[in-house]
């Protein structure tokens, strides 16, 4: 079937390096001596450590718990003995320590017990929960939790479900290989999303250079006998791989500004999420692995099926690391972040590993000054101004960087890559954006601390009027039953009146002074504890008494 | 010259009532400026201003009774906007009024508590949770650094914990171009 394709602004087409990757199979590398599991892989609320150091954990276990709906489980990747649950340094570009769980394996991969669920009588909102605590997140790189994004929208159905096999940034070869090696899986795990999702037509855009992958899907479908599901090669232009961009390649549907997809009845996965949910939902496995790519300054680049908590380290030197390395780079050299450590654990994000070193990425030559010659934003896929970013976000001026619409950035780095410059654009897009997102936080908290604020106060002033109203109450209570005691004999005259609210106000005081005085003569506490005493005691106690005496006496 | 008149009155009594109009039903309640000096003061409430609260600060900065430059918390940042805000001169931190810190919490140690309740009577934003003779805790979400509860407690069991810089709340930081020295 023919299709019309359509286009996106912008992109770039760099060198695609994906060859030496995809000549051999997917292996799966042996089990490390240890496994370090961050709790936070995917966006959303950090879970809780179901476990403690010295438990015994088997494969697929839940060692974090989803903490709230927008989060996501976190299993142990094997069996065995949970050796610490401290913080560990992440991949993450700060550097910075999450919490971990640390495994050391006993080498017996025992799995929990699984129970698939029955897909037709499970209710969609105990699947999506299902997923939840399978800890299925996107695998396409931003790891936003999937449960989320299988809520069919009630003002607009799904009608088009998009599986995203494009795959576009340099070096990664991982969706690739799946697509290759497990279509029949990716198959089935679009046939649950489009039953949960309700979609119509299901499109697969996959890269023209990767045809090996569009026949292995294109067979797959025809073998499970799916109907109005396409499997479809798109033009090899990087960013064709970006959800938006993909929807408007296979679609024509350009989501707009302050839009998503699903306003316009679109949803989009990877295919690896897609077979991550295979795996959750029809085998019971929730995701303990993925598909990583191990390219760059490697003797042997190839795809590994690697346990979440590998150490990158351990993985690249199974693929014959070359002298030289620099860095790890998470992601693609287009798209990347350079890791902080080489020890750092493969977490849900880590589509590729790319060994950089100064000869295969030199690094960048000096920055100069934007001539505004508008190359980047002729490249820009977001349709967006890259140098109007550039310098309002150099300047600080973000109020002007947002009107600019700076979070329809994808960070593709489309910009950087065509600037003559040499201007590292993205890096101040990304200093923007966090600068934007702590100003916010310190907004939220400002404007919580005044409402608190505000409310203290008027609870003070609550506090105050009811125990003015209290006394003036209790007072009146008094005044009212001395003035029933008094009044009985003198309640004929009236002009008694006067003399009678003074009379009342005399007995209120000698009322008090009554009360001043009964209390004062009140039997003191007796002394207690005073059995036993040491005659110095004694003495001491003696002449204490004989002072407070003196003193009441002078005081009278 | 009487039509002329008349037209002249009808124009001076439309116009007076389209005034009269709007100067009742277009009336702004309170003082615009306030608002927006009040939503640039960090709302930490903590008084080092001379003044009880944010409000009252920014209250005093709308009449010219108080200088901008008299918030600690709002820092050097908070000083600029007010400046530009209010179109006068940025001047520097008075340090009468202390000095700008890092973003703390307050943290009880609850092994010396005794229960006094004197903390959560000082506390401006009510993030104390506790009651006589029962141990306090602080609601860190809530709590907004303002030291107040530091000073009315007997046993010195509150100290401030700077707040620690966490994946979520990591910041990317500004792009630092090397220079190098020319050959």
């Amino acid at each position: 079937m023919l299709r019309k394709l359509f286009k996106f602004h912008g992109g770039v087409k760099p060198a695609t390096h994906k060859d030496a990757a995809t000549a051999s199979p997917i292996v799966t590398p042996p089990l490390p001596a240890r496994l370090k599991v961050p709790l936070h892989q995917s966006i959303g609320g950090t879970p809780r450590p179901l476990v403690k150091a010295g438990d015994k954990v088997l494969k697929g276990q839940r060692i974090g718990g989803a903490d709230g709906n927008v989060s996501s489980a976190v299993h142990a990747p094997t069996s065995g003995t949970v050796l610490a649950v401290e913080p560990v340094v992440t991949a993450h570009a700060s550097g910075l320590s999450t919490l971990s769980v640390i495994i050391e394996p006993d080498g017996e991969e025992r799995w929990i017990e699984r129970q698939p669920i029955d897909l037709r009588a499970t209710p969609a909102d105990e699947i999506r929960d299902y997923l939840r605590d399978q800890g299925v997140v996107g695998l396409g790189g931003a790891v936003f939790p999937s449960h989320l994004k299988l809520k069919a929208s009630r003002e607009k159905p799904t009608r088009t479900l998009v599986i995203n096999g494009a795959e576009c940034e340099p070096f990664i070869t991982c969706d690739d290989m799946l697509m290759r090696e497990r279509a029949a899986g990716i198959v089935s795990g679009i046939r649950v999303m489009r039953q949960i999702l309700g979609a119509e037509e299901v499109i697969v855009g996959i890269e023209d250079n990767k045809p090996a992958a569009v026949d292995a899907m294109t067979l797959a479908v025809q073998t499970a006998g799916l109907d109005q599901v396409s499997v479809v090669a798109i033009p090899t232009r990087y960013p064709a791989g970006g959800a938006k961009q993909l929807i408007r390649v296979l679609t024509g549907i350009e989501v707009p500004h302050g839009a998503r997809s699903t306003d316009y009845g679109v949803q989009c996965f990877n295919v690896g999420t897609a077979y991550a949910i295979h795996e959750a939902l029809e085998l019971d496995q929730p995701l303990i692995s993925r598909i990583v790519t191990v390219a760059g300054n490697v003797g042997q680049p190839r795809n590994y099926e690697v346990l979440f908590g590998t150490p990158m380290n351990e993985l690249v030197a199974l693929a014959g690391e070359l002298p030289g390395t620099d860095a790890y780079i998470m992601g693609g050299p287009m798209m990347g972040f350079r890791m902080p450590a080489f020890d750092v654990p493969v977490v849900k994000a880590t589509n590729c590993v790319l060994v950089s070193s100064p000869s295969l990425f030199p690094p960048p030559p000096p920055e100069m000054n934007c001539i505004r010659c508008g190359e980047c934003a002729k490249a820009c896929p977001a349709d967006l101004q890259p140098f109007e970013l550039y310098w309002f976000s150099r300047a600080k001026n973000f109020g002007k960087a947002q009107e600019y619409h700076l979070f329809d950035c994808i960070e593709c780095g489309c910009c950087s890559y065509v600037c003559p410059s040499h201007i590292r654009l993205v890096d101040y897009y990304r200093f923007a954006k966090s600068e934007i997102w702590a100003r916010e936080r310190d907004k939220d908290a400002a404007d919580a601390a005044r409402e608190r604020f505000d409310f203290r106060n008027l609870r003070q002033e609550r506090e105050k009027q009811e125990k003015a109203a209290r006394l003036a109450a209790k007072a009146a209570e008094t005044r009212a039953k001395l003035a029933g005691e008094s009044g009985d004999d003198d309640k004929t005259t009236s002009s008694a009146k006067p003399s009678q609210a003074e009379e009342a106000k005399k007995a209120l005081i000698a009322a008090a002074l009554e009360k001043a005085r009964q209390q004062k003569e009140r039997a003191p506490v007796p002394p207690r504890n005073t059995d036993n005493l040491s005659a110095d005691k004694q003495a001491e106690i003696d002449a204490i008494e004989a002072r407070r005496a003196a003193a009441r006496q002078e005081a009278e | 010259m009487l039509s002329a008149l008349l037209v002249m009155t009808g124009i001076a009594l439309v116009l007076g009532a389209a005034l009269g109009f709007a100067a009742i039903h277009f009336k702004v309640e309170g003082d615009p400026l306030v608002e927006k000096i009040d939503s640039i003061l960090p709302q930490t409430q903590c008084g080092q201003c001379g003044f009880p609260g944010c409000r009252p600060y920014a209250d005093a900065i709308a009449q010219g009774e108080a200088d901008i430059n008299q918030c600690p918390p709002g820092g050097d940042e908070g000083v600029r906007k007010l400046a530009d805000l209010l179109g006068r001169e940025y001047k520097p931190l008075n340090e009468e009024h202390g000095v700008e810190k890092p973003k703390s919490v307050a943290f009880i140690d609850e092994q010396t508590c005794i229960g006094c309740t004197l903390c959560i009577q000082a506390c401006p934003v009510d993030a104390i949770v506790g009651a006589a003779k029962q141990m306090h805790t602080i609601v860190a979400s809530e709590c907004t650094g303002c030291e107040l509860c530091l000073a009315p407690c007997p046993v010195d069991c509150i100290s401030m914990e700077p707040i620690a810089e966490t994946v979520e709340n990591w910041k990317w930081r500004y792009p630092v171009i090397e220079i190098k020295r020319a050959a």
